[in-house]
């Protein structure tokens, strides 16, 4: 089925159309509205739709999606999890953590578990090293990590009896 | 000297603080009346004698950026706000746009006045959520209250605000790249010239700025730009006012301070940040994001033909206050004032090798000597780390860093090639010991 926006979502589209002087600029926050309303991810068919309703090519779209890393050419888990693994995190033992998500979820990094509940990621710098380590969970930022929080916050996502 | 100011962060301790009702209890929105009731020149010169240097990084003068823009144009005009913060260990921007959002927004009334722009697009990168939320909403407060849309403070000048999503890319932190990616394109760097000014969002002439060089514009209006700038110990060198220091690593207290210019690292590390976790010793600190030389704490000042060292010529580099000349002059760089602390339980390699695979995953691939360096350089990392580089492999990663500086169309490349040379050079004799020991190092942690 031909990828399409709700009612509502295609009144969010007018509106970021608003705010640019032509339609190229919207490209980023509508692939951002469609991502969401399709799951997490940028199929050919969201691509075509893009290139369409801002009059670009699909050759356009695609190059900006492959370039931002949070677009996901794949689908991805229910949640997303991002740990941030650059310098002031590693310096506050974001390994550790990394090591324990792994553990948790059964899977690497770059990987979803089994249960296709959560997928695991690392990312680079999220701007919040005073409270290292840190990790990401959708669109929600937790600081100041200890392991028993990573296992608290896992075990949400994870639902009742954990893994 | 630590002087400690509170202009942006007196909010940061309220739950409300970032609502509209509390900044104006707390005065906010009265520089830019002021500001308002100037012509254009007058705020540009209000701004110039505040000498707010750039805030991201590059610490170029604010004031003097404005007045690079045309003065009559037949093309709209632009203020583009960098908030695309996420250079390794800096986390100051996040802080204004989510505690005190309204702050930036009556920055971007001035800013925009000031260079003749009715839009100001604010580009946040994606993973902030809470911060484009609060910006919206700081937006929109102030769009009902009539201090952004037609006539702001009654004068007939329209200002919109708008936020603009990015969607993880560092290089968008570089200023042309922003403008790429705001237009809807791969965020790749432009040539440099034209420049912004002439050239910039939308073939317009445009003036791209830091979110705290912005927000710190209120404070620096309602007080008078002069006397903002004379908060600073290094008034004397053009770097006026006070500033968010952050610090982050291997201290007790990590975290945001704000400060008048003029502290030193070892004030930010051992009284402001506590000391050093553990109670161990210093073995290293990266001033301002990843991007700045590492330092060693033996490090001695040594600038003999300029009389405005003299009081810190024969000190340890740690007394030196942290300022964008004062730095650069010594070979430094301030950049974001934002401090990495490494103890010496911390292995100086793996944090090298933590940084390169950073660059090399945040080269946007435009230019060769950046997209493949970052690479080898982090490759040949990988083997000393596995104990299987040889000491001409050491060698080789300060000629590639050389190869990179200067040879790229961004400053990335510089930025990438930066801490290479400087972790190879202050800390050879830890990447001689992986070598000759096959991968053993005395730490062998980043962590504690």
């Amino acid at each position: 089925m031909a990828f399409a926006l709700s009612a509502e979502q295609e009144q969010k589209f007018n509106e970021i159309l608003k705010r640019y002087p032509n339609k190229m600029a919207a490209c980023i926050p509508v692939l951002h509205l469609c991502q969401e309303a399709n799951e997490n991810w940028v199929s050919d068919e969201v691509i075509e739709f893009v290139a369409k309703r801002l009059e670009l090519s699909a050759a356009h779209v695609k190059g900006v999606v492959t370039f931002y890393t949070l677009f996901n050419q794949k689908k991805p888990g229910k949640h997303q999890v991002w740990v941030c693994h650059t310098l002031s995190c590693a310096l506050r033992g974001a390994d550790k953590i990394i090591d324990h998500c792994e553990k948790r979820l059964g899977c690497h990094v770059g990987e979803t578990s089994k249960d296709g509940k959560v997928t695991l990621r690392t990312a680079e710098c999220l701007a919040a090293c005073g409270n290292a380590p840190m990790m990401q969970v959708n669109k929600t930022y937790y600081e100041n990590l200890t392991i028993e929080q990573v296992d608290r916050i896992l075990d949400q996502l994870l639902g009742e009896g954990g893994r | 000297m630590i002087k400690l100011t509170n202009y942006l962060s007196h909010s940061y301790n309220k739950p409300d603080g970032h609502l509209l009702a509390a900044y104006e209890q707390a005065g906010g929105y009265r520089g830019v009346r002021k500001a308002l009731a100037m012509t254009r020149e007058q705020v540009i010169d209000e701004a110039k004698k505040a000498h707010i240097r750039g805030r991201g990084g590059a610490g170029f003068d604010c004031g003097t950026k404005w007045s690079f823009m045309p003065k009559q144009s037949n093309k709209p005009h632009y203020l583009v706000i960098n908030a695309d913060e996420g250079e390794p260990g800096t986390f100051k921007d996040r802080s204004i746009m989510e505690k005190n959002p309204h702050a930036l927004i009556e920055g971007c009334i001035i800013g925009a006045y000031a260079i003749g722009a009715h839009a100001a697009y604010i580009y946040v990168r994606d993973e902030l959520h809470l911060s484009k939320e609060r910006l919206w909403g700081a937006i929109h407060e102030a769009r009902a209250k009539g201090y952004l849309g037609k006539r702001p403070f009654g004068k007939d000048y329209e200002v919109e605000v708008y936020v603009h999503t990015g969607a993880g890319a560092y290089i968008c932190g570089e200023e042309t790249a922003l403008l790429n990616s705001l237009e809807g394109r791969r965020g790749e760097p432009r040539l440099k010239p034209p420049f912004p000014a002439q050239y910039g969002a939308f073939g317009c002439p445009s003036t791209v700025n830091n979110v705290e060089t912005i927000a710190i514009m209120p404070t620096a209006f309602e007080m008078g730009g002069d006397a903002f700038s004379q908060l600073s110990a290094l008034h004397s060198f053009n770097d006026g006012g006070s500033r968010l220091f952050g610090i982050s690593g291997h201290v007790k207290k990590p975290g945001l301070y704000e400060a008048c210019v003029g502290l030193t690292l070892r004030e930010l590390i051992y009284d402001l940040g506590g000391g050093i976790l553990g109670d161990r010793e210093l073995l290293g600190v990266i001033p301002g994001g990843s991007s700045c030389p590492v330092h060693r704490p033996d490090e001695i000042v040594n600038v003999p033909n300029d009389p405005r060292f003299e009081p810190y010529n024969g000190k340890s580099f740690l007394d030196l206050p942290l300022g964008v000349d004062t730095f650069r002059t010594v070979g430094s760089m301030l950049g974001t004032c934002c401090a990495i602390v490494l103890s010496d339980a911390a292995d100086p390699v793996l944090a090298l090798h933590n940084l390169m695979r950073f660059y090399r995953h945040e080269s946007c691939g435009q230019c060769t000597p950046c997209r493949e360096g970052c690479g080898w350089i982090e490759r040949i990392l990988n083997k000393v780390v596995e104990g299987k580089a040889t000491i001409e492999e050491l060698d080789r990663i300060s000629e590639i860093a050389s190869d990179i500086t200067g040879n790229t169309i961004c400053a990335f490349g510089d930025g990438a090639a930066q801490p290479a040379l400087a972790f190879v050079r202050r800390y050879r004799k830890h990447f001689e010991d992986y070598i000759l020991n096959s991968g053993r190092s005395q730490t062998g942690n980043l962590a504690l």
